[in-house]
């Protein structure tokens, strides 16, 4: 009954599905033009919002029947009344902000749940590349060069773990992705998951 | 605000000037179009205090009403604008002023949306305003109609819209002074709104806005014709005074970019200036022609009545000060659009809007379209407007379990 082929999709977007309630009110910040929204729509049946920095995304998503909003993270969350969704998500936008630490607060304080996916630096692949080549990384996940990208504050799955605990959020479910959208199926400490996640997916609540 | 808007007068008029103004005359009280009497024992509620009886409504209707009675929208129009949405202006000859917008296949689709468009209350084509008859009197109401509001017009389409039958409208949009009255619904009638569209509109007049409405009226009034009001009586026309305040207004509906392109400091049929002060310039030409054409088909107290609504807009003071307020547990889907280069309503007017409607918790999309066409845009042809309207309605559509017309790219 969904047009979505969820084989197809983005692996970080399979995994906030999985996250997300049936039928809860979503807030997406940084929906773009509002692909992971209509699939939560379709595939979840939520009320779905979203809000992104680019008007021409937004437009483009507003011309497909979304609810979405042109606004910054940094600025726009806090016209939104408390717990005014039941999930906030953040999929791979933290690391875009200019202030991390009280967007993830805001999330907290809008949101019941709060989903954020994000590029994970601290994979043995970028360490290898600024050990060897004394050069920022440049990878598949991270395309840019250090002079022209949008990620300017980029952190580790220990860094976000620590962020985490700084804003009083407790981690729900952690999911580490590999390099081709996969999840890794096994448990592990944060350590690993720090090398070899190519990206992570995780589900807070405020303490 | 004007359905000539900032083109240049393609079309010759196929009624002339002298005609026009005695047809738009006997527009008043009889208009060509569809009108809803209400007599004595239903009343009009104005905000001033007072009640309004025997009042009337004047208002065309575009496609079929479903069986459930779900798929009505009512498009409100702007300042100058009429209830000739999609068919000809019995008064100017003209095609309807959103005729791009509303019509069969078309965004507002008259193939599968039942379209209701009502002249506003203080208006002159066929609405109770200050041009018709006073019943009274027998004589023209002029000055003696009570000032009107942008509440009074909602709660005037309100009576039309029950007498209709309709318990639910499916969308209320509209531009400018519509989008005025789209928010007005919406923040008076939330339970009677699905869907609304606000346009090129802002939450209140702005000290701007209303100054240059003073200008307009002003214009109007220090014109000697105009008789304090009583112009009908003394058979005489503030023509001279109404397009000035014509001419005024119309520059705030375009850009100076739009400007600049359009007519730049070209002169008009001549080689040269002339050391005097005939239409030297190509824009002066343009505005002096702007102003005399408008004067043809509307009425100078009208022009008062309805300026004065717009200016005592403030959808926040009349909720103790706080914009979300007016949208407190609303549950019906917002669609607010703005235009780059609008400085009359500009984009930052409706994110104040946006803001408030977020703040509320209520469910709102926002598209800001890149036009260099000024305020005027939100009636000329503007493909993202359409594609933004054509894919909200649609959107709106499935939520309401309406057959919708489908994204058609």
């Amino acid at each position: 009954m969904t047009k979505h082929d969820l084989s197809n999709v983005r692996g970080d977007h399979r995994i906030l599905c999985d996250f997300v309630a049936s039928g809860s009110r979503v807030l997406d910040i940084g929906c773009g033009t509002g692909e992971l929204l209509e699939l939560l729509i379709d595939t979840r049946g939520v009320d779905g919002r979203g809000f992104d920095t680019s008007q021409k995304g937004v437009n483009e998503a507003v011309a497909r029947g979304l609810s979405v909003v042109q606004g910054d993270a940094d600025n726009d969350l806090a016209a939104y009344p408390d717990d005014a969704f039941d999930y906030a998500i953040l999929s791979h936008t933290l690391q875009a902000t200019m202030d991390p630490k009280q967007v993830l607060e805001q999330l907290l304080r809008i949101g019941k749940k709060v989903v954020v996916s994000f590029p994970n630096f601290g994979h043995w692949r970028n360490r290898m590349q600024l050990l060897f080549k004394g050069r920022m990384p440049v990878t598949d996940y991270l395309p840019y060069e250090w002079y022209d990208t949008p990620n300017i504050h980029f952190c580790t799955i220990r860094d976000f773990v620590a962020l985490s605990e700084e804003v009083h959020a407790k981690v729900i479910k952690a999911e580490a992705l590999d390099a081709r959208g996969q999840r890794i199926g096994f448990n592990a400490p944060w350590w690993v998951w720090n090398l070899i996640g190519d990206q992570a997916v995780f589900l807070l609540e405020r303490k | 605000m004007t359905e000539t808007a900032s083109a240049k007068p393609e079309k010759t008029p196929n009624i002339s000037p002298s005609t026009q103004a005695s047809v738009a005359a006997a527009q008043m009280d009889m208009p060509a179009s569809k009108l809803m009497r209400f007599d004595s024992d239903n009343p009009l509620r104005l905000d001033e205090g007072t009640e309004l009886a025997p009042w009337q409504i004047a208002y065309e209707t575009y496609g079929e009403l479903n069986e459930d009675k779900t798929n009505a929208i009512l498009v409100c129009h702007a300042l100058t604008g009429d209830q000739y949405v999609a068919s000809e202006n019995p008064v100017t000859g003209k095609p309807g002023w959103w005729s791009m917008m509303v019509g069969p296949g078309q965004p507002v689709d008259t193939d599968k949306y039942f379209v209701i468009c009502a002249n506003v209350l203080g208006g002159c084509l066929g609405t109770t305003g200050p041009a018709c008859t006073n019943p009274e009197t027998d004589e023209v109401y002029g000055l003696d109609l009570p000032v009107v509001t942008i509440g009074d017009m909602v709660r005037s389409q309100a009576k039309l819209v029950e007498a209709l039958g309709i318990e639910t409208l499916f969308a209320v949009v509209g531009g400018s002074m519509g989008g005025m009255q789209v928010l007005q619904w919406a923040s008076a009638y939330p339970e009677k709104v699905f869907a609304a569209v606000p346009i090129a509109a802002g939450p209140r007049h702005s000290s701007q806005n209303i100054a240059f409405h003073e200008v307009g009226r002003q214009a109007v009034m220090a014109d000697p014709d105009w008789c304090h009001g009583q112009y009908a009586k003394e058979g005489k026309r503030p023509m001279k005074g109404l397009s000035v305040a014509r001419m005024a207004a119309h520059i705030t509906y375009m850009s100076d970019e739009s400007l600049h392109s359009k007519f730049g400091r070209n002169l008009q049929d001549r080689s040269a200036i002339t050391f005097g002060f005939d239409a030297d310039f190509q824009i002066e030409s343009y505005l002096r022609h702007q102003g005399m054409t408008f004067v043809d088909r509307f009425d100078a107290n009208s022009y008062l009545y309805v300026t004065r609504a717009m200016d005592y807009f403030d959808l926040a003071a009349a909720h103790g000060g706080k914009l979300a307020n007016a949208f407190l547990h609303s549950t019906t889907r917002f669609c607010v659009m703005s235009f780059t280069t609008d400085w009359l309503f500009p984009t930052s007017e409706s994110k104040d809007i946006v803001r408030a409607l977020n703040a509320a918790g209520a469910n709102v999309s926002f598209v800001e379209i890149e036009s260099s066409r000024g305020h005027d845009a939100f009636l000329l042809d503007e493909p993202e407007l359409f594609k933004t309207m054509r894919g909200f309605l649609t959107g709106a559509a499935k939520a309401r379990g309406i057959p919708a017309p489908g994204n058609g790219d």
